[in-house]
């Protein structure tokens, strides 16, 4: 884990080509949206549901990828693509909640 | 800004998603309205009035396969340009995009520069195709338009039972002649919208203009319950409207209009004629030459409207005609009934 959680560049440009206040609205959106889908993918894993689990981790992918939460988005493809392996869950938790914390602190500064 | 805004469709579930994308594409200035499921945008389409999608393709109940397939199976929306924001992985699903009809696929997330070049190209696709269509209808009629949207084009014809319409004007040279051009044609274009209106009212379409003549068709290329009833249906409006019109026009001393109707009915054959260069929607057979034969039949009887056997028996009122029996026609070896309806 010694990628940064967020590639601050993707950020930057993000805030450039949207405006920051904009930016800084879907960065509240997405801390807000989050946390349901990682519950969807975590009832998904206990029920056993492959098509819900794929989506959930797609959206997550797909979310992580537009404020550069590159390290999130990669595990979030791997049970995307593979299904949960590895402990992938914990490990997209963990790396979730360091993606999160970047992107208040840039929110903030 | 961009030249020509466009009324968009963004179909997302993601909530980031929608508004990221909703934003950029506002920032472009088109209008956004958003739908958040497969069965919503298919709500919103039903509405009408979209010149683009931009539809995601990972989505629950409906997904985004689904939507495209149900576009481009609807003849109203089959036209309508879609383009595919996905993060989809692997290349059998984008593959499965275009094939289903999208008209291209932009990777998430969507760059901005990538995604402004496919808007304004689809979009200005798009004006083309409408622009087209609008030509269509003007030169071909709705029905045949229509007809061309749904099964293609191709030269040949079907046999099928019509009632053919012929119309033309009585003494035009002559009522030509007392006037300027212009008048003339603006005589003409009265009467051609008049004539056009009760056609089209009752199913029928007008496939042939010549001068101050028109063929008009009924039953074909749209079926009607009883085409010969709605030809003389049609037949006596037209009949009514060129009353009103002379009524108005002797008001303003100017030339009335008096025209002569001729119907038959039964098998024609009905298709594209022509070359793959120029064709039109018509029809042959001997029905077609009946009716001609009784439109110009009108004046040596001096009435307005003479129809054939078959299209009087299906009308089914028979005390309201005269029966001219055994009226020999130029082309066809026995004598015809006939009936004068007005």
């Amino acid at each position: 884990m010694s990628a940064p959680p967020v590639d601050t560049a993707v950020l930057t440009d993000l805030q450039d080509s949207m405006g920051a206040n904009f930016a800084a609205e879907l960065v509240a959106t997405f801390l807000q949206e989050a946390p349901g889908m990682i519950a969807d993918l975590r009832a998904a894993a206990a029920e056993g549901a492959a098509d819900d689990l794929r989506r959930a981790a797609h959206s997550i992918k797909s979310n992580a990828a537009i404020f550069g939460a590159e390290p999130l988005a990669d595990i979030a493809r791997e049970i995307e693509i593979e299904g949960l392996r590895d402990g992938a869950l914990a490990r997209l938790e963990a790396e979730y909640a360091r993606a999160a914390e970047a992107l208040k602190d840039a929110a903030d500064g | 800004m961009v030249d020509a805004p466009g009324r968009l469709l963004v179909v997302d579930d993601n909530k980031v998603n929608r508004l990221l994308l909703s934003r950029s594409v506002e920032m472009l200035g088109h209008t956004v309205t958003l739908a958040e499921n497969g069965r919503i945008a298919l709500d919103r389409l039903a509405e009408g009035g979209f010149d683009l999608v931009l539809l995601d393709i990972e989505m629950p109940e409906i997904d985004g396969f689904e939507v495209l397939a149900a576009i481009k199976s609807d003849p109203e929306l089959r036209d309508l340009p879609v383009i595919v924001t996905s993060s989809v992985e692997g290349l059998d699903n984008i593959v499965r995009c275009i094939e289903l009809g999208a008209e291209d696929y932009l990777p998430k997330p969507v760059n901005k520069v990538l995604l402004k070049a496919r808007l304004t190209s689809c979009l200005e696709k798009k004006r083309l195709r409408d622009e087209q269509r609008t030509l269509l209808g003007r030169f071909a009629t709705q029905e045949v338009a229509r007809d061309l949207r749904e099964t293609g084009f191709s030269i040949g014809g079907r046999r099928i039972e019509a009632s053919v319409l012929f119309c033309d004007i009585r003494d035009f040279t002559a009522l030509s002649e007392d006037q300027r051009p212009e008048d003339t044609i603006e005589l003409l274009n009265s009467y051609y919208a008049l004539m056009f209106d009760a056609i089209s009212s009752h199913g029928g379409i007008v496939n042939l203009m010549i001068g101050d003549g028109l063929m008009a068709l009924f039953g074909a290329p749209k079926p009607l319950e009883n085409a010969a009833l709605s030809a003389v249906v049609a037949a006596r409006e037209m009949l009514d409207m060129m009353a009103a019109f002379n009524a108005d026009q002797q008001m303003r001393a100017a030339p009335q209009i008096r025209i002569g109707i001729g119907i038959a009915s039964g098998e024609v054959v009905a298709g594209y004629a022509g070359t793959q260069e120029r064709a039109s929607y018509t029809c042959i057979g001997m029905t077609v030459n009946r009716a001609a034969r009784l439109e110009s039949h009108t004046k040596t009887v001096g009435c307005s409207m003479l129809v054939d056997e078959g299209t009087y028996l299906a009308v089914a009122e028979p005390s309201a005609g005269t029966r001219l029996a055994g009226v020999a026609f130029k082309g066809f070896s026995e004598p015809l009934d006939i009936y004068r309806l007005a």
